[in-house]
């Protein structure tokens, strides 16, 4: 199998605005998504991903025009996510130029929202977005940006919305995201082990090293945004350090 | 005049063929009737989704017999993932589907201990002659595939579980299981190569 490892740059959204910080030397508007993605393109993204944090109406009308102008400049899938309600949203976001949409917290309340994607897109274009909490147990689904804990175990959602049509799985730690303690290989292990989708590796990512590990527990492929939105490293850096760990990359 | 027309079978990548044909100057516009796909310099079916589906919108605008008529006659035609599908006579994903039927082969599901869908970057491999196909990397996002190269037919080929059909050409014909719209610099430099051709036609 020849598949390449996946190094996915995240961009959170607002107000057509890259937020939580964006320092990158050579980028004259570190805050402008569209030169922002097409840094990543440049440097060898395999895929970018945009996460729609606005909680506005406007904000959403922001979003679609900012999903526009990323699609005239990127040649590489763009994968959009939050704020999705019905099928309806994410054809409106697939008409802008998304590839791949993403359904999070409107899934969980109503779990037929991903068949009906799936049904009218194709599984291929719909993305389970999981937020997952530990219980020392297990892990929980939270929603609602982390706000709120639902008790619903996050395999057995990702094994019940893949039956339903969900093509990929992007799966988040609540705990390690934003802490640079590397991915929850255990919790991978365990989605990856009950799924037979691919998924994306999401939180806590602050090393090369954290990418070749969440790819050896089964993800294929890992969501990266503060190290390269730091400046820390880049995706030319990270793909080197997998290839030099004997992981197939896109050169 | 060199006209290229989209066979509009769906939503999910209209967008995305769009832009990477406007970034290489060519603004796409809409096919609604068999003679705007009959009398274009080239034509682009970007198929989507299920098998069924996919067919069923070409069949619903009428425009299948003249998208077959340019495929045999080897015009300038480029089909996209599950567009290259429905050149053949049916799917497993949609049983009792009829497709082109331009080529007598069922597609199947990928099989063995792979993820499906297959959503990522492969190894594209093209056997030798070909004129569009140049080894690289393409973005793919399939769960059906075409298992072997029809005669007649050049082919390219990638790996996934097993070996499967990855591109197809005959004359101006280009088919294309990735999706050449997302597939990077190498993905343009394809397009560029086909798009040349129907300015050679018109």
């Amino acid at each position: 199998m020849s598949l390449a490892a996946r190094v996915v740059p995240c961009l959170d959204i607002k107000d057509g605005r890259v937020v939580k910080g964006v320092r990158f030397q050579g980028l004259r508007d570190a805050g402008d998504p569209v030169a922002c993605a097409a840094l990543y393109e440049d440097q060898g993204a395999d895929e970018i991903v945009l996460l729609d944090v606005s909680a506005t109406p406007e904000g959403r009308g922001h979003a679609l025009e900012t999903v526009r102008r990323v699609r005239s400049v990127l040649s590489i899938p763009l994968t959009v996510g939050g704020g999705v309600r019905g099928a309806d949203d994410a054809g409106t976001l697939l008409e802008a130029g998304a590839d791949k949409v993403g359904v999070n917290t409107a899934a969980v309340t109503r779990p037929a929202l991903v068949g009906e994607i799936a049904d009218r897109f194709g599984a291929q274009c719909t993305v389970l977005a999981v937020d997952a909490a530990g219980t020392g147990r297990g892990w929980e689904v939270v929603v609602e940006s982390g706000r709120k804990r639902t008790g619903i175990d996050v395999v057995e959602w990702c094994a019940k919305a893949t039956a339903i049509g969900a093509g990929e799985i992007l799966l988040t730690s609540w705990d390690r995201d934003g802490t640079g303690d590397g991915y929850d290989l255990d919790l991978i292990e365990a989605v990856s082990s009950a799924v037979t989708v691919p998924i994306v590796a999401s939180g806590g990512a602050a090393t090369a090293r954290h990418l070749v590990e969440a790819i050896r527990a089964g993800a294929s492929a890992a969501l990266v945004a503060t190290i390269l939105h730091d400046g820390h490293t880049t995706v030319a850096e990270l793909k080197d350090a997998l290839a030099g760990a004997g992981i197939v990359v896109r050169p | 005049l060199s006209q290229v027309v989209m066979v509009p079978t769906g939503t999910a990548n209209v967008a995305s063929v769009s832009a990477a044909f406007a970034r290489l100057g060519c603004n796409l516009t809409m096919a609604a009737r068999p003679e705007d796909v009959s009398g274009a310099a080239g034509a682009v079916l970007p198929g989507v989704g299920a098998f069924g589906a996919a067919m069923a919108r070409v069949d619903a605008l009428g425009l299948g017999q003249a998208l077959r008529d340019r495929i045999e006659l080897g015009r300038p035609t480029l089909v996209v993932c599950v567009g290259m599908q429905l050149l053949c006579r049916q799917s497993e994903e949609s049983p009792g589907a009829v497709g082109l039927n331009v080529l007598d082969i069922t597609v199947a599901r990928f099989e063995g201990a792979v993820r499906v869908p297959q959503l990522g970057w492969n190894r594209v491999e093209p056997g030798p002659g070909s004129r569009f196909l140049e080894p690289g990397w393409a973005y793919f996002a399939n769960s059906y595939r075409l298992g072997r190269v029809p005669d007649g037919w050049l082919g390219a080929t990638t790996e996934y579980g097993s070996r499967f059909v990855s591109a197809l050409e005959r004359g101006d014909v280009l088919a294309c299981q990735f999706h050449p719209e997302l597939s990077g610099m190498w993905g343009a430099a394809l397009l560029r190569r086909w798009l040349e051709t129907t300015k050679e036609a018109a």
